[in-house]
């Protein structure tokens, strides 16, 4: 009974290997490429001379007073695209609570003047991939008193911006509304340009 | 909990049961041969692989041609990733995989669990990812399917014995269910930013100067089936919370729903096949209920948020601008609400792919997609699993129905008898030996209690999480566990293979026995399969199942890290 099975199984196998493991991603990336290659590719931001800032769907460092800043990472040291991840610390890890979440809040208190108490979920967690590329509106509104003043823009002027760069749920209804922050940035130094820049 | 969160999840549950009996036509057409267009390739494949599309084969046969192919698509699997650093479309020059990693990745992938101790961005080379780890998604979803239409055959079918072939069902199902499906998915997944190339990783240079390399590859086309056949292996380490994999809400969305409808259809095509569509649609009902209980709670549980947080400052409130309640561990795209949904469609369904960590979830939170994997995963489940499992259930509750008024049961005019349940009940308590045994050996060994990334309860959790989830076949993590180790590649590979092929031959013998049985015409006395009582039956016997077997290790783990959280304490 076993025997006459197992050349169906090793023709099987290597048939199904053929068309599922190479004829259907080959296919795949021919459409795709054709058809959306900016995304096929990455959805690459470049600069004027070609060389690439990174992907407007991947999250990048900002630590400088003059950017937004993102969420914390725990991908690699910080936003490492080949070292994806969260924390994974559990609700009563004393490291996530005492220390990744406590030295967030702080920072958030001293470099933005928050309100203990009343700083967005998402500014002070690390996200599931490590890579968010975006924050909360609430958290970017917590971060235009000081943009702006290092900047020496007007809080206004930063706020439209930020309006602006603010995506609502999609189709209306689909996941939260959010601020991209790679976009948001380089939209800034477009458009202000730094109170005293190096 | 706001408004749009549960008009998210009420959307979801809408599309869900407008696509069912659709779904469910097209999967009836597969599997009953009708629906053929690609009939003269299909002749191509039977000739060159020696196979008689013909033959209709008896439940032994039927077992030994599954067995059989799983193990040699498994062995190639493990030889593939063995020898990956001499293989072509290995840009990086990875290398080998190590043989105790191999052996896991090789079960985990062919028993459609996809747990994975890797990262893939780091391990795997894109010729392992596609032809390996791709192919196996599709097979070992087929496989699913065609298990479950062999059980549905068994029921319908008199006095024959014979629950069809496993050979064109396998085939059947790659061509004309999951091919089509996924080549579709992926297109509209690459349109949202999902990446698809084969480009080398690409080294970009930030806006403050720092360097990042940007992680490239083949994804869409994996992406996709890993949804479809409640798969749920990442391309990336982060799974489907990485903005390459998971990009918008938009495939967010489609990705739950491409976890669910195959399972929900087959639920259709199970009433058309044995000719009781409310018995069916009784059935979806009871899923449907287990489904809206568990997003609900871990909805619930999450937008509530962490006391501890709070405490160090964190607003969870949520307001139109902050998404409020737990974030840790989730995306801002998705916020609360597509987190707590994503992670009940992922472990009601065998699927185990993630938009968010599970291990940072608050304790309830984290504990729904723990129990719904532990009631069997029958909430729609894995394709084909999740309907075998629930038949399973459904018998057992037939029976215990015949018990309680003293009559031989009788399920859709067939006489459950002491074979059946023997059958039944083997398949129910194989599941929950693997889990217990294998996480009471962990936390007892050192080796087992090395791994942990989480002290305290939530330690016990994590290892809890992952032998369930590779028993289950789920492939979800507590992602915390370093599961990177001899004696976890070990065991869990081995819970995988467990999980699957030790529960598919009682499945198999009792759709043969069913098979062999004359129907009987319904009485009076027959218990009605189609009634609110029954569903209510039915949920019933699978909460009892679950509460009782797993009950003490749940106490032990999420219920007292709830508590002390409570509380304040810390680990």
């Amino acid at each position: 009974m076993l025997r006459n099975q197992i050349r169906p199984a090793l023709v099987v196998t290597l048939v199904l290997m053929l068309i599922t493991g190479v004829a259907y991603p080959a296919v795949v990336t021919a459409i795709a490429q054709l058809v959306f290659p900016r995304q096929a590719n990455g959805s690459l931001i470049n600069r004027t001379n070609g060389a690439v800032i990174g992907s407007s769907l991947i999250g990048q460092s900002f630590a400088r007073p003059e950017y937004f800043h993102p969420r914390p990472s725990a991908a690699g040291n910080g936003y490492d695209d080949t070292l994806s991840g969260g924390t994974n610390k559990g609700p009563t890890d004393r490291k996530l609570a005492d220390t990744l979440i406590a030295q967030a809040v702080d920072s958030a208190v001293k470099n933005d003047g928050a309100t203990r108490g009343h700083i967005p979920s998402d500014l002070v967690t690390s996200s599931g991939s490590g890579l968010d590329p975006h924050i909360s509106p609430a958290s970017a509104d917590l971060q235009v008193a000081r943009v702006a003043r290092v900047r020496g823009a007007s809080i206004a002027a930063i706020r439209a911006l930020v309006h602006q760069h603010t995506e609502p749920r999609q189709f209306g209804i689909l996941g939260e509304g959010r601020v991209n922050v790679l976009l948001l940035n380089m939209a800034l130094d477009s458009a202000f340009r730094m109170a005293s820049h190096n | 909990m706001t408004m749009n969160g549960w008009l998210q999840i009420l959307l979801f549950s809408a599309v869900l049961l407008a696509v069912t009996k659709p779904v469910g036509i097209y999967v009836l057409k597969v599997y009953d041969g009708s629906f053929r267009w690609l009939a003269p390739l299909e002749r191509i494949a039977y000739r060159l692989c020696g196979i008689d599309p013909e033959e209709d084969q008896h439940w032994t046969r039927y077992a030994a041609s599954m067995l059989i192919f799983s193990a040699v698509s498994m062995l190639a699997t493990y030889v593939v990733l063995r020898m990956q650093h001499a293989l072509p479309l290995n840009p990086f020059n990875r290398d080998a995989v190590p043989a105790r990693q191999a052996f896991e990745t090789a079960a985990s992938f062919t028993t459609n669990t996809n747990w994975q101790s890797y990262a893939g961005e780091t391990t795997m080379s894109y010729f392992s990812q596609m032809t390996q780890l791709a192919f196996h998604n599709f097979v070992s979803a087929a496989t699913g399917m065609a298990l479950a239409v062999a059980l549905v055959r068994g029921i319908a079918r008199h006095s024959a014995g014979r629950i069809g072939n496993f050979w064109t069902d396998l085939v059947r199902g790659t061509f004309y269910l999951f091919l089509p499906a996924a080549l579709v998915l992926a297109l509209l997944f690459v349109q949202q930013g999902v990446i698809q190339n084969f480009h080398q990783y690409i080294t970009a240079t930030t806006i403050e100067g720092a360097k990042q390399v940007l992680a490239m590859g083949p994804v869409a086309s994996q992406e996709a089936i890993k949804q479809l056949g409640t798969n749920g292996g990442g391309f990336f380490n982060a799974n489907s919370a990485h903005p390459f994999e998971n990009p918008t809400p938009w495939t967010n969305f489609l990705q739950m729903l491409a976890i669910f409808i195959i399972p929900a259809g087959l639920v259709y095509a199970f009433g058309r096949m044995v000719k009781n569509q409310r018995h069916a649609w009784a059935i979806w009902a009871a899923m449907f209920i287990l489904f809206a209980g568990g997003v609900t709670t871990a909805y619930w549980a999450e937008a509530r948020g962490n006391p501890i947080h709070a405490a160090r400052g964190v607003d969870v409130v949520a307001t139109a601008t902050n998404p409020g309640g737990n974030m840790e561990g989730k995306e801002v795209r998705f916020g609360i609400a597509n987190s707590a949904l994503y992670a009940t469609v992922t472990t009601d369904a065998s699927c185990g792919c993630v938009n968010s960590m599970h291990d940072s979830f608050t304790p309830i939170g984290g504990m729904v997609p723990l129990v719904n994997m532990q009631l069997g995963e029958v909430i729609f489940g894995g394709v084909g699993a999740g309907l075998y499992g629930m038949l399973v259930m459904v018998v057992l509750t037939i029976f215990i129905a015949g018990l309680m008024v003293g009559r031989t049961p009788e399920y859709l005019g067939k006489k459950i008898q002491s074979r059946e349940i023997r059958m039944a009940m083997l398949y129910a308590l194989i599941f929950p030996a693997s889990i217990l045994l294998f996480s009471a050996a962990s936390v007892v060994l050192p080796m087992g209690l090395k791994g942990l990334n989480n002290a305290g309860p939530h330690g016990l959790t994590e290892i809890l999480y992952a032998f369930t989830s590779t028993t289950a076949n789920n492939g979800s993590a507590f992602a915390g566990l370093t599961g990177a180790t001899y004696y976890y590649n070990t065991t869990l590979g081995l819970a995988t293979l467990i999980g699957r092929f030790a529960m598919h031959v009682p499945m198999l013998a009792l759709a043969g026995f069913l098979a062999e049985r004359r129907v009987v015409p319904e009485s009076a006395g027959t218990f009605p399969v189609t009634t609110p009582l029954f569903v209510a039956l039915l949920i019933s016997v699978i909460l009892i199942v679950g509460a009782l077997t797993f009950f003490p290790a749940l106490a032990l783990g999420p219920v007292v890290e709830h508590l002390v959280m409570g509380a304040g304490k810390l680990f």
